[in-house]
């Protein structure tokens, strides 16, 4: 009674009963791929995950090369529970990137970038970029060797770029080479810059699904494809599925805690067996096996352009896949995206354990 | 009705006016933003000559790495006993080399680059030989030299 009595009043003030309504009306296509609906709800649910862990983890971090591996280590063995905090932001952060491109793979095999999805599939990929370079930034926070290293090799890779490279790693470093005022960057684009891009392209990017609904796999002779209601029948799964994401990242950060190596030192060698966070493996993989001259060019430089133009032709897919947007089946496609995803696995595993 | 081409041509004036206006405005915000985001330029310290240690401090086939300026630089004792001095910074991809007391040959650890004792590529991916520095014996003192 006092609920209804609470109800009514914040409706009469806020209209609750017509978004209400509105969740009565929406539907969500039922299919055979249904299931993979969930994750791009699973990759936002992580997302919160990191920005409610991320602030707790600002309450003790300090980011001054003399500080910041100290702080880190104080969180993990003098606060309590800090291990266990440091521990879920950090395999949240890599199952965020794991649900981020199963979310992207799935929306690619089911053509759900087609007209007149382009633009979620765009913000999409923008929001793609912005979680690896959430990433590559909150790794060097910790001020360890490897990360020390990995964002010495990370800000090369940019700088390897024709024309603009230079500009970018001197932006990216805040100087000539990684230092304290590298750090000090990073954990500026770590804390605000992306988190407030990432909200503002979240909340397009959630628009744009509002507003198109969810799309529906490609039928011939248009079928018209049964749903369900989005509210409560699709929210009670979605939230199931969150509570299995918190079962796996709980799991994991309880019984594999983030370690935390040794504090950075510019002047020692690179450590034997050094590799970077598991989803740019295949890059780094790929780099090492590349000769240092191809005809008259360095090796390096025409890798990082083939990633860049390969990461082009892909975002750009809605542009150039006519037959999808035909509603043809589009078979070459679909061998394309088993091949890429063949190689990611491959050349990932090779640069682990070779 | 007609449409006025007086009428037309002064809010095409307008709209331009104000497209201008409001684009010069951010022009003029963005500017100031992203010249504050460039890091100024900071003039290198010109080290040209450091002690890199005693003759005692390395045995013959092995390394250490020893700052040269603000950048790591890595001194090798060759088996023969000889000294070399180089850039420790791979031209590959930036990461800090170390020897190979094994292969007797100064190794990347990130993406398996290799180079001579004249700091010359023999393989993987880096594209160009380390720098290589000047090495003098003052009494115990090591001394290293930009060429």
């Amino acid at each position: 009674m006092m609920i209804r009595r609470v109800w009514n009043w914040v409706d009469d003030r806020a209209g609750l009963s017509a978004i209400h309504a509105f969740l009565q009306h929406k539907a969500v296509p039922v299919h055979s791929s249904t299931l993979w609906y969930y994750f791009g709800g699973i990759t936002l649910f992580l997302f919160v995950i990191q920005v409610l862990t991320g602030v707790l983890l600002l309450l003790y971090y300090r980011p001054t090369p003399n500080e910041a591996f100290e702080s880190v280590q104080f969180i993990v063995t003098r606060v309590e529970f800090g291990w266990l905090v440091r521990s879920i932001h950090s395999w949240s952060a890599n199952l965020m990137v794991l649900a981020a491109l199963i979310h992207m793979f799935s929306v690619f095999f089911l053509r759900s970038y087609r007209q007149p999805r382009e633009l979620t599939w765009f913000s999409g990929m923008f929001l793609l970029f912005l979680t690896l370079m959430f990433g590559f930034s909150g790794y060097l926070l910790p001020w360890n060797t490897l990360a020390y290293f990995a964002t010495k090799v990370g800000t090369d890779m940019a700088g390897a770029v024709p024309v603009i490279g230079g500009f970018v790693r001197r932006f990216l470093r805040g100087g000539e080479e990684v230092t304290g005022a590298t750090l000090t960057r990073f954990f500026g684009f770590h804390v605000a810059v992306l988190p407030g891009l990432t909200t503002i392209l979240l909340l397009i990017h959630l628009a744009l699904v509002q507003k198109w609904g969810m799309s529906s796999p490609q039928r011939g002779g248009g079928k018209p494809v049964p749903t369900m209601p989005f509210f409560p029948n699709f929210v009670l799964r979605e939230m199931m599925a969150w509570y299995g994401a918190l079962a796996v990242l709980g799991s994991l950060a309880a019984l594999f805690p983030w370690e935390l190596g040794a504090k950075a030192d510019p002047f020692i060698s690179a450590p034997a067996g050094i590799r970077p966070e598991w989803y740019f493996l295949a890059v780094f993989y790929t780099l090492k096996l590349i000769p240092s001259k191809i005809a008259i060019f360095d090796g390096e430089v025409l890798g990082i352009l083939f990633f860049g133009l390969c990461a082009a032709a892909w975002m750009l897919i809605p542009f150039w896949d006519r037959r999808s947007a035909e509603e043809e089946r589009h078979r070459l496609l679909t061998g394309a995206g088993v091949f890429i995803i063949a190689y990611l696995v491959v050349f990932s595993a090779l640069g682990y354990w070779r | 009705m007609t449409a006025d081409p007086e009428s037309g041509a002064r809010r095409g004036l307008i709209r331009l006016l104000l497209g201008s206006g409001f684009g010069a405005s951010v022009l003029s915000f963005l500017y100031p933003a992203v010249k504050f985001m460039t890091p100024p330029e900071v003039a290198e310290s010109s080290v040209n000559q450091v002690s890199a240690g005693k003759v005692t401090d390395l045995k013959p086939n092995s390394a250490r790495i020893f700052r040269f300026g603000s950048k790591p630089a890595l001194l090798v004792r060759t088996a023969a006993g000889e000294f070399r001095a180089f850039s420790a910074a791979c031209t590959h991809l930036n990461c800090t080399v170390q020897y190979s007391d094994q292969s007797r040959q100064i190794w990347c650890a990130c993406h398996n680059g290799q180079f001579d004792m004249n700091g010359k590529v023999v393989g993987g991916p880096p594209p160009r030989p380390l720098e290589q520095f000047t090495v003098h014996l003052q009494g115990e003192d090591v001394v290293v030299t930009r060429s």
